[in-house]
């Protein structure tokens, strides 16, 4: 999505669709929110100004259509939101003096300069480090981003990230106000913090990604597609910091599993890896994918989201599952626990270990994890596959049982419930 | 920005660490103190051991005098330091180079100050 697809969108009179307004509003509000902030040195005012402008514009625009530059209006509605709360500040009267001749601009002219920055850092970058911050919540960090960098309101927040509005709303004016009075700066680290910070806003991204799978059925007018967020941050990153291996190897991943989305989800039932139609994969992301795992390791600085990135690629360069390279992934997994030695994933390479031909092997080392992921319905349903492969169909059983027990997720449910009736 | 620093430790932690580590830790947060003498403020205090501590608080009956710390938590301040640094990041770089932070159970509370008081009126 490029600023101009969105500038030829319906304009004057005829109703936008409000996937391209959420399109529209993605591609501009971080923009404004970073420039804003920057200007006034106050970020709670600046994502409040853009996040009521965004609801103006939604509410303007699904009506009469969108402008023909979008990014100038909500500039606009944003500065003038801004002015109207500094006003109500005392003590900012004096930065007013210097600010108000551009507020002053109205609705009726936009600065093409405001929304033509492509020549420049991508000045979201910043904000995107500031909202997270290792000083915030992982849940903070989440919320805020998809505020101020993605242009999300609460509600969606609210939804995508199952909490409540109230709850969503105070998250986020917490994680402002400790932004403001802790000094943190929008800024793009650099010196030896910048890997580990990039590694917290890539985990960031892959949370977004992840969490729009748990939301089932959401209605689909208000709900924003979170994957459909996370893919293009994943993208705005990547683009900012070509350097930056690890970028696009997030970027990859999240492409590989975007590629399987439509033979993940079959009429709203869960198909697992192995029994997907992998003719309904999406090969124009596979490409992409793997073009972009292509340049992370030119760049030769391996990492976890690369050796992530790399095993879905093994499973994309299958035919068909029975093809897959067993080994290859194992192996994988093996260097990924060198960076990522996390129960979840040493449970994948228990996986693995077991299409190699080690599922006793495979069942010691799911085994060992129980202490960590004992209350996780994946664990459990692992347990519950390599007991079946061993013969112990017994113990399978009421594993497959304690695992639908702990699933949340509807459509988890079904394809469990499934399993057990067998 | 000013920032308060505050080292906190667990004592029965700090009292199984040999002598000569700590003496020699101890070597090395004098050293760090001269390093970065242009971060760090006026303000600031090695306190002495916990058992020293002595809390007032005010009860139903009044105001009454206990012993102990604050707080029943199994961390204690041992001492704070005001620090003047351009912003959060710079305040996170300067207490990851903190010597203290080796030793078992020990760690560095970051908090800003409030220097303008019309922020509080909001």
């Amino acid at each position: 999505m490029t600023e101009s697809d969105a500038a030829a969108g319906p304009s004057g009179g005829a109703a936008a669709s409000d996937l391209l307004l959420a399109r529209v509003v993605r591609e501009e509000s971080g923009r404004i929110v970073a420039s804003l902030a920057g200007s006034l040195g106050r970020l709670d005012i600046a994502e409040e100004a853009v996040a009521e402008a965004v609801e103006e514009a939604l509410r303007a625009w699904r009506g009469n259509g969108i402008p023909p530059n979008p990014g100038g209006w909500l500039t606009q509605a944003a500065r003038h939101n801004a002015f109207d709360r500094l006003r109500r500040e005392d003590r900012y009267r004096e930065k007013l003096a210097g600010m108000a001749p551009e507020v002053e601009w109205g609705y009726a002219t936009a600065d093409p300069a405001d929304t033509d920055s492509s020549d420049e850092i991508d000045d979201r970058l910043p904000l995107l480090f500031g909202c997270c911050h290792p000083a915030l919540s992982q849940e903070a960090q989440l919320a805020l981003t998809l505020r101020a960098v993605c242009g999300l309101t609460t509600a969606q927040i609210a939804r995508a990230t199952f909490s409540t509005e109230p709850a969503t709303a105070q998250r986020i004016v917490r994680a402002k106000r400790k932004i403001g009075a802790t000094g943190i700066p929008l800024r793009i680290p650099d010196g030896p913090d910048r890997a580990e910070r990039l590694d917290i806003v890539l985990t960031v991204v892959s949370v977004m990604y992840n969490e729009a799978h748990l939301v089932a059925g959401g209605d689909a007018t208000s709900n924003r597609d979170l994957a459909d967020d996370a893919l293009w941050l994943a993208g705005v990153i990547a683009a900012a910091l070509p350097r930056e291996a690890e970028a696009h190897g997030l970027l990859a991943l999240l492409l590989f599993h975007r590629a399987r989305e439509s033979a993940r989800s079959v009429d709203g039932e869960l198909v697992l890896l192995a029994d997907q139609d992998r003719s309904r994969w999406n090969e124009t992301l596979i490409v992409r994918a793997r073009a972009e795992l292509e340049q992370a390791a030119g760049l030769r600085r391996p990492g976890r989201w690369q050796l992530h990135a790399a095993i879905a690629a093994c499973h994309a360069d299958a035919e068909t599952a029975a093809e897959t390279d067993w080994l290859q992934v194992l192996v994988l997994y093996d260097l990924l626990l060198g960076y990522d030695p996390s129960p979840v994933v040493r449970l994948n390479r228990a996986v693995a270990l077991d299409r190699v031909g080690a599922p006793t092997a495979a069942l010691s080392e799911v085994d060992a994890l129980q202490a960590h992921l004992g209350r996780a319905h994946l664990w459990h349903a692992v347990r519950a596959h390599l007991l079946r492969r061993l013969g112990r169909d017994h113990e399978a059983l009421a594993a497959d049982l304690r695992a639908l027990e702990l699933t949340a997720n509807d459509a988890e449910r079904r394809l469990l419930a499934a399993r057990t009736h067998r | 920005m000013k920032y308060v620093i505050m080292f906190t430790s667990i004592p029965e932690l700090d009292a199984q660490v040999p002598a000569d580590k700590q003496q020699e830790v101890y070597g090395r947060m004098y050293q760090w103190f001269g390093e970065n003498a242009a971060q760090i403020a006026d303000g600031g205090a090695q306190l002495q051991p916990v058992e020293t501590a002595t809390t007032v608080k005010y009860r139903e009956s009044g105001t009454v005098v206990v012993d102990g710390p604050f707080s029943e938590a199994k961390e204690v301040v041992g001492g704070f330091q005001v620090i003047d640094v351009p912003d959060m990041d710079a305040a996170i770089a300067l207490v990851k180079t903190w010597p203290g932070l080796e030793l078992p159970g020990c760690g560095v509370e970051i908090r800003p100050m409030v220097t303008d008081y019309s922020q509080l009126e909001q």
